[in-house]
């Protein structure tokens, strides 16, 4: 699957969609960029006169590139040769525990790794971590994903 | 190894997982691991990952969609061990 079809599968989209690349995705791991929007309307609060971008968001880049593009490409890779493609599959973040090194201004570019732990019974956890264009530790932990198979209606 | 073992031996796993609102003096045998003891889905997989760990044995997806009860529990591992 091309990394571009994945992204087009995502559930998400501008305001919400935190992922422009994915540079790598194979079994073990994925690898992708975003760059927050200067313009974003969250810089207008977050905070008073000092535009920082919320932690919560930082999480749901590292969620999007490195736990459900991922889970995306694994999913379709189990489906190979599986001709039923009326499941949908939904993937809903179970836990998360992330420690933050280091704040993203309006604007900045950051690189997203992640690190498959294991798939297994429909649970996805990743080693995640979130890097600065000057390759500068922003944040890391893990993230759990469950997988949920919808049927399209 | 008998039930009784087993289950000793299955009831701190189960602990760590149980929500703050349910007492571990609630589980029993026949207890519903999702929907009496409140564990979630996920944290369901994790139950299962640590028995895999303790009582050296593998499930697969069909042991996982049986899965309900501790009493399925144990019989999938005393199933597993004496396989």
């Amino acid at each position: 699957m091309k990394h571009s079809e994945i992204i087009a599968q995502l559930p998400y989209k501008a305001p919400f969609l935190f992922v422009d690349s994915l540079e790598q995705v194979h079994k073990d791991g994925v690898v992708g960029t975003y760059q927050f929007k200067e313009d974003s309307y969250f810089y207008e609060g977050h905070f008073k006169n000092n535009p920082i971008t919320p932690g919560v968001l930082l999480t749901e880049c590292m969620a999007q590139i490195g736990v459900v593009s991922l889970g995306l490409f694994l999913i379709q890779k189990e489906a190979k040769g599986n001709i039923d493609i009326t499941l949908k599959p939904r993937i809903a973040m179970s836990n998360t525990t992330i420690d933050f090194y280091a704040s993203v201004s309006p604007g900045e570019s950051v690189t997203v790794k992640s690190e498959k732990i294991y798939y297994r019974f429909g649970k996805l956890r990743c080693k995640v971590s979130m890097m600065s264009s000057q390759q500068e530790l922003i944040a890391k932990g893990t993230i759990d994903g469950m997988i949920v198979k919808q049927i399209i209606q | 190894m008998t039930n009784k073992e087993i289950f000793e031996q299955l009831l701190p796993i189960v602990k760590t997982y149980l929500p703050d609102d349910v007492d571990a003096t609630q589980i029993n045998l026949d207890s519903d691991l999702t929907k009496e003891l409140n564990i979630n889905s996920a944290h369901l997989v994790d139950v299962v990952l640590d028995v895999e760990d303790a009582f050296d044995v593998e499930f697969t997806n069909e042991d996982m969609e049986q899965l309900r009860t501790i009493n399925d529990t144990i019989a999938i591992i005393q199933k597993k061990q004496n396989t």
